[in-house]
């Protein structure tokens, strides 16, 4: 906001052009800017090219990718890497790195279901309802304790933490498997199942997705609202009004057409019609029609059709876990001591050091919270596949990382920010789920996340040094 | 032959391991001159009548008989130096003579092998940065010591930051303080939004200085503040020293530049090898005599010797 007030004092400075006074004003991140904008562009293309290829799907484009059906289960899948890569940003920023993370996933995953279908279960009775809260519990729990190891190992005894987590790539997966005992530990408890989205009870419905969109919206209103109030207070320069205004809308338009788009994904077929069955909701007579997405009776027999009973998703429970998770983060990195010091020791270790700070001790907690987020992610993802096994996070440090370096944080410390790394999460699972949909190869999938990874860096390196 | 037993001292005691504790035992046991010539300071200052630089009370602070070692390389040996209130104390010395180190001690950044300090008569424990701080000791550093990728108002209050009623960054009202204190040190400074690796070399210093001072500093140690600056910028830091000196705040000087140290200090004092050479008013040598004891570790006539002086064979 001193930018504003500078650019007015100073005479040089209001020559340039409406488009950067736009930026000065309202203080929208650029490289931000640049990655949504990425991000529409890859979403158009792959909805173009899958409505070339497999005819009208009735995309936005014409394709399959921009349907509320792709793009619901789009957001599902991104949350698990979202999750943890929030975490990753803080080590990243602090020069440390986390490899573990996939094999800790796994790990935990099959601890905690373990303890559900081996331990719990028999004693308590499948169904108990404490089940998924201990489950819940235990591997967030194990998570932060694993993650604070890792920290130890390398604050204290001052092993790398490349390789102390490259130790633990390892040994953690060995030990998935061994507690597995190379099974697949399944099924999950029934409650414990939400946290997957795939059953109607992890899906708040229209209604309150939409008053959670209008609590979000309020959210936004207060924000902007509230760092007027305190800026006025110390007599800062503040932003025009028409650039909180144009912001606020910007801010609730987003929200408010996400949430449109989540509650326009209707349940599976299947799913309306046993609901509809298990609670005696009489379903219309209608006609059938393939394409439909709602329940008729036409006659004796159930079908799709176009106007019937119809129930929509909404938002589902993993992804709202982790817009909490990626909330909380950004708090806590923007907003809090223990954030500043994050920023701070990534800057400048020795000068952190200096100032007073525990370095050693943030670096622990900083793993350990990376664990615990590892944890979170085990509880989506194992109640998302109602099971665990030693291979469900494999690979998956991979994608954290890409995902956290994509969305601008630099590999130095220092930079980087937790939206960031949330959207660049979505930006390579839309990449890996876009092409899935145009059946190209796993194997040349992986060419195409390498090369976009590695372009991603080079674009930001070129964007550093224009800013410079 | 003291000159050389002296000279050799240091030598034979420092392949000794653990540092500390060694270092007094050798120091006991070593030959009675070399027990002497480390005793001079702490002994003379009540008996001899040297150079009016008593009967001043007791000092602000007090660094009696510092030692650290790293790796076997007593970096600080013995050293004993003091600074009263209102007081410039310049340290002079080569590079890897020690003033660094020894200073690092009193800012909590190292931790002693050996001695004590004591500020005003009361001895103190400096573990880290920490209680240097709680004690009114503040540094800027000869790195400036910042975190590059955050901006001034974070930097100032790195470590202290200011609150809400929730606990949370108070962004605003440092930012506000910030103002202030820039505004006293470097009125033509605004970007207050950019992190700092952004500012110049001047600015930083800035940045670094308003830490030091914003938060009353009694004793304030400033390890080259002047290094990255041009000459009327280090004018401005000049000033500044005289300002804080006027409110009663003892600064150590660390510095290269001699024509600074005679224009701002009171005293210097000058380590050589880790040990204090000698310690003297500015007001009773001359630049040649303060080279010939950073360079010779000779002692002139107006000058109190430490332990690292050089001793004529008489």
């Amino acid at each position: 906001m001193s930018d504003t007030a500078n650019s007015s004092q100073n005479p040089a400075l209001q020559s340039e052009s409406a488009i950067k006074r736009f930026f000065r004003a309202t203080e929208i991140d650029a490289r931000m800017l640049g990655m949504i904008a990425a991000l529409i562009l890859i979403w158009c293309l792959f909805d173009i090219a899958s409505g070339i290829m497999r005819g009208n799907f009735g995309g936005l484009l014409g394709g399959s990718f921009l349907t509320p059906r792709n793009l619901w289960t789009l957001l599902v899948q991104t949350s698990s890497i979202a999750v943890m890569s929030t975490g990753m940003v803080l080590l990243i920023v602090m020069r440390q790195l986390d490899l573990s993370v996939g094999s800790m996933l796994s790990m935990v995953a099959v601890a905690g279901a373990v303890l559900q279908v081996f331990k719990l279960a028999p004693v308590l009775g499948v169904g108990h309802w404490s089940i998924w809260m201990v489950g819940v519990l235990a591997c967030i729990a194990l998570g932060a304790a694993v993650g604070a190891f890792n920290g130890w190992l390398t604050a204290y005894a001052k092993i790398p933490a490349f390789i102390v987590t490259l130790g633990g790539l390892l040994a953690y997966s060995g030990i998935a498997f061994y507690m597995a005992k190379g099974e697949t530990v399944a099924p999950m408890d029934k409650t414990f199942e939400v946290f997957g989205g795939g059953i109607p009870l992890s899906w708040l419905g229209p209604f309150w997705s939409w008053m959670l969109a209008l609590l979000v919206c309020a959210s936004i209103i207060f924000a902007i609202i509230n760092g007027r109030r305190q800026r006025l207070r110390f007599k800062f320069p503040l932003r025009p009004v028409w650039a909180e205004v144009f912001l606020a809308v910007l801010g609730s338009a987003v929200v408010l057409g996400i949430t449109h788009v989540m509650n326009s994904y209707p349940w599976p077929f299947k799913l309306i019609e046993n609901y509809a069955k298990a609670n005696g909701v009489t379903i219309p007579a209608g006609v059938e029609d393939r394409d439909g997405t709602a329940v008729c009776m036409a006659g004796e027999q159930v079908v799709r059709c176009t106007s019937g009973l119809v129930y929509y998703t909404g938002y589902s429970l993993p992804v709202i876990v982790a817009l909490v998770v990626g909330i909380v983060m950004t708090f806590l990195a923007t907003r809090t001591m223990f954030g500043r010091y994050v920023y701070a020791i990534g800057g400048n270790p020795e000068a952190a050091e200096l100032a007073g700070i525990n370095t050693k001790m943030m670096i622990v907690k900083v793993f350990a919270l990376m664990g615990a987020l590892v944890g979170v992610s085990a509880i989506i993802s194992s109640a998302r596949l109602n099971a665990a096994t030693n291979a469900l996070g494999l690979t998956n440090e991979l994608y954290v990382i890409a995902a956290t370096v994509i969305g601008g944080t630099s590999l130095a410390g220092g930079v980087g920010t937790i939206y960031g790394a949330m959207i660049g999460a979505l930006m390579m699972q839309s990449i890996i789920s876009g092409m899935s949909l145009l059946n190209l190869p796993a194997a040349f999938q992986n060419v195409v996340v390498g090369a976009v990874l590695v372009l991603a860096v080079y674009l930001d390196q070129l964007y550093s040094r224009r800013v410079k | 032959m003291a000159k050389s037993a002296k000279k050799f001292a240091p030598a034979r005691k420092a392949p000794a391991k653990k540092v500390a504790k060694p270092a007094v035992r050798s120091a006991a046991k070593a030959p009675a001159k070399v027990i002497e010539v480390h005793d001079i300071p702490a002994a003379v200052r009540g008996a001899e009548p040297h150079k009016n630089l008593r009967d001043r009370g007791t000092p602000l602070i007090e660094m009696r008989d510092i030692s650290i070692a790293f790796g076997g390389i007593k970096a600080v040996d013995h050293a004993t130096v003091d600074l009263y209130p209102g007081e410039v104390v310049g340290l002079l010395g080569h590079n890897g003579a020690g003033k660094s180190t020894l200073i690092k001690v009193l800012s909590g950044a190292y931790k002693r092998d050996a001695g004590q300090i004591f500020i005003e008569g009361q001895e103190v424990n400096i573990d880290n940065p920490r209680d240097a701080k709680a004690l009114g000791i503040e540094t800027i550093y000869q790195t400036l010591a910042l975190a590059d990728n955050v901006d001034a108002a974070a930097n100032l209050y790195l470590g202290r930051e200011l609150k809400t009623n929730f606990g949370t960054l108070d962004d605003v009202a440092m930012e506000a303080e910030c103002r202030k204190v820039m505004h006293r040190l470097n009125p033509n400074f605004r970007r207050f939004k950019e992190p700092v690796s952004k500012l110049s070399g001047g600015q930083r210093q800035s940045v670094a200085i308003a830490r030091a001072i914003h938060f009353n500093a009694r004793i304030l140690i400033m390890d080259e503040p002047t290094a990255a600056l041009g000459p009327a910028e280090t004018a401005q830091v000049g000033e500044l020293i005289k300002q804080l000196k006027a409110e009663g705040i003892g600064i150590f000087l660390i510095s290269h530049d001699l024509h600074d140290v005679f224009d701002l200090a009171d005293r210097v004092t000058v380590m050589k090898n880790g040990k204090v050479v000698g310690t003297a008013r500015t007001s009773d040598v001359n630049h040649d005599d303060v080279l010939g004891m950073i360079i010779a570790g000779k002692c002139p006539p107006g000058a109190m010797p430490g332990p690292g002086a050089m001793r004529d064979a008489a």
